[in-house]
């Protein structure tokens, strides 16, 4: 068989990859500032919650979540009379997003902490309150520091989309494994596949490099 | 059964402690696989460092193309393509052997890198006294390199050792039994996932806790005294 | 005069499109304390690190007691040195770094003793014993067990210079060996090297901005300027009365009293 044949399902498959790769890369970006930033609170709760999540998203497998979250839940849901039963979408996402953003809270913490005391100071010294010189002075100045690391976070995101076929989503490695199955010509097939999220990183990573200059104004010229 | 053990579905708290001997089975393959990935890894990494280090580009050109190619595609694609075409070239491992060897390539394009960093971090002008004081390049490299690059290197190969172990449920689709296929094996047989999935979480959970803290306790004993770390 | 121990030819060193070093002719004699100044970018630390083999050359021969040392005979021909021949050559110097270059895991000690016993095969007592008079001549014998972070910046710079020593160099290079240096820990790292240059017949090379205490203890002070020497001669007569214009700005800029670095070097002298 001709390999230009695979393509078309391929391809398909690679744009349900680049769908999940940006819902979930989303998600994980607004749940790592959320917890990020709710680690460093001063509110027990809300540092306790903050915590709990980063350590135990990535304390575990992403498959193990993955699993978790499509074949065990729905069973929860049941105990207690509510349909949790997830479509393997939705499921995919929310795993991707909630482990890709346990990581990025960690980064989004170290950055913000990273940002000078005596920031704060000249913060409290013109009178800003506590959030308006978190918003205001540290995040600004915190978010290209965060933006290296990000490059690597959304990079590792779109290889763990991989995953996602496992709970028979028909993304690019499922559909790989289908035509494999189909016409036994793994070289072919896994080579192409291998190329095209190969093609996708460095897209991904172009992307994110512009992003990173984008914000890279902000930096303080001090350091 | 599994493993020639029966589980108890009686209760709940009974289905759970009938499981965890299985369970704690399919930890050992996790672990096993584990190690060996790691140990194919720092070996796999120093070669692709020491290519990428070396002076010609005809060398050097390729070992980078390789690391980057290997560190942006996935290891599951990895794994399929060794699993399938390794094979095809008469070259057949058992699935054990095979899921160690992707995670290992898969990690050999980090731990190259945290070498070549490790490395790179030892200023020139240690070289440059090394010269001046005339000790030999292999001297140079043993005794005032080595020494200055091993503690700066060894926490970011733990934590690559960490990522390994939570990879390692990839390998259940190549059939290998480790605690996360286990898991679902019983699952699949009892159609009760909740209780054996939450298990594995926290077996992992547990996993990964003390290996970062041996990671920092090793890093905490290692002699670097007037090291400069960053 | 006696046959010079080092000796430049038509020396050439280019980094890139950048000459930095244009057909140098120089020469030193033994024994013979040079110190070299000039703007910075002018080569002056290009000729250190060339006579200590850490840059290598473009064209012409650098002669170091006689020998190439760059090159080797072979055949009636001068050719490219071998390693072997270099580790022969760097036996001659040895060299004092600006940013004094201690290996941070060794005590301070160890610093001294690690190339005597890997290098010139001493024992460990010889070598111990070479290292601790060392150390006393620097005025350190009582940090000999600490480590390099554990010193103050003057404290790093003396084990440098007697780590130097501990090789029993012929010629002893200095870059810069006070421009890292906190103003008030200039004086005491000046004072080891003006012991060095009065008790003992090294051939000294230094180069400094210490302008003051270049005129104390040099026999001949070379300006340089463009990769070359644009004028040398006895201190007395080229920090009085320099013949050449470049050689007078350049003197008027740094011992311009408002300057910052006027005030290092008065408070070095004080």
């Amino acid at each position: 068989m001709e390999w230009t044949s695979y393509l078309p399902p391929l391809l398909q498959g690679a744009w349900v990859t680049v769908q999940l790769t940006v819902y979930s890369t989303i998600l994980g970006a607004v749940l790592a500032f959320a917890f990020g930033i709710g680690k460093l609170s001063n509110n027990w709760l809300i540092k306790g919650v903050s915590i709990g999540y980063i350590e135990i998203f990535r304390g575990t497998s992403l498959l193990v979540q993955l699993f978790w979250l499509y074949f065990a839940l729905p069973i929860a849901g049941q105990a207690i009379g509510i349909d949790l039963r997830l479509p393997p979408v939705v499921a995919g996402v929310l795993a991707l997003g909630l482990n890709i953003g346990a990581y990025g809270a960690e980064v989004v913490r170290g950055a913000i902490q990273a940002v000078p005391k005596d920031q704060y100071e000249a913060g409290r010294a013109l009178n800003f309150t506590p959030r308006q010189a978190m918003w205001r002075i540290a995040l600004p100045q915190a978010v290209p520091e965060m933006m290296p690391t990000f490059g690597n976070l959304a990079v590792q995101n779109l290889k763990d989309t991989a995953l996602v076929s496992l709970i028979s989503l028909g993304d690019l490695a499922f559909r790989a494994e289908n035509i494999r199955n189909f016409t036994q010509d793994s070289t072919t097939v896994y080579t192409l596949v291998l190329f095209m999220y190969f093609g996708m990183a460095l897209v991904l990573t172009a992307f994110m490099k512009i992003a990173e200059r984008s914000v890279g104004r902000w930096k303080t010229a001090g350091r | 059964m599994l493993f020639g053990i029966h589980w108890d579905t009686s209760s709940d708290l009974a289905f759970a402690a009938s499981i965890l001997p299985i369970l704690l089975r399919g930890m050992v393959i996790t672990i096993e696989a584990t190690v060996l990935g790691f140990f194919i890894a720092l070996v796999l990494g120093l070669v692709l460092a020491v290519l990428k280090a070396a002076p010609t580009r005809i060398v050097s050109w390729p070992a980078l193309v390789v690391t980057e190619f290997v560190r942006d595609t996935p290891l599951l694609v990895q794994l399929f393509f060794l699993y399938y075409v390794l094979p095809e070239y008469g070259i057949v491992l058992p699935a054990f052997l095979t899921g160690a060897l992707a995670l290992g390539v898969q990690y050999s394009a980090y731990t190259s890198e945290v070498y070549r960093a490790g490395l790179e971090a030892v200023n020139r002008g240690q070289h440059e006294a090394a010269r001046a004081l005339n000790l030999t390049t292999t001297r140079t490299f043993t005794h005032i390199v080595l020494p200055q690059a091993v503690p700066r290197v060894i926490p970011a190969l733990g934590n690559y050792l960490v990522s390994i172990m939570k990879d390692v449920p990839v390998l259940s689709v190549v059939t290998v039994l480790e605690m996360l296929n286990v898991a679902k094996i019983i699952g699949d047989r009892t159609f009760n996932y909740m209780i054996p999935l939450s298990m594995v979480g926290g077996l992992y959970l547990i996993l990964t806790i003390l290996a970062s803290a041996g990671v920092r306790y090793l890093d905490l004993k290692l002699p670097k005294i007037g090291i400069p770390l960053k | 005069m006696s046959e010079p121990i080092i000796k430049f030819d038509k020396v050439v060193k280019r980094f890139g499109s950048v000459t930095v070093l244009n057909e140098l002719d120089f020469s030193v004699s033994p024994g013979e304390k040079v110190t070299i100044i000039g703007p910075s970018g002018s080569g002056k630390s290009t000729v250190l690190r060339i006579l200590m083999t850490l840059e290598s050359i473009n064209d012409g021969v650098v002669w170091v007691d006689g020998e190439p040392l760059w090159h080797e005979e072979r055949g009636g021909k001068l050719q490219a040195a071998s390693e072997k021949h270099m580790h022969r050559m760097r036996e001659k110097l040895g060299m004092v770094f600006q940013q004094f270059n201690l290996f941070p895991h060794m005590t301070v000690r160890r610093n001294l003793t690690e190339a005597p016993i890997r290098v010139l095969k001493l024992s460990k007592k010889e070598a111990r014993e070479r290292a601790d008079r060392l150390l006393e001549m620097v005025g350190l014998q009582d940090q000999a067990d600490k480590y390099p972070h554990q010193l103050s910046g003057g404290q790093q710079q003396r084990v440098g210079i007697a780590r130097a020593c501990a090789m029993r160099p012929r010629i002893m290079l200095f870059d810069e060996p006070t421009s890292a240096l906190d103003p008030e820990l200039v004086g005491e790292v000046l004072n080891v090297i003006r012991n060095l240059a009065e008790e003992h017949d090294l051939t000294m090379l230094l180069v400094t901005h210490e302008m003051q205490f270049a005129r104390q203890i040099s026999d001949r002070v070379c300006f340089f300027d463009r990769g070359r020497i644009c004028e040398e001669g006895p201190p007395s007569e080229l920090f009085s009365e320099p013949k050449e214009a470049r050689t007078k700005e350049f003197l008027r800029a740094v011992v311009d009293p408002d300057s910052a670095k006027g005030e290092k070097q008065a408070s070095a002298e004080g």
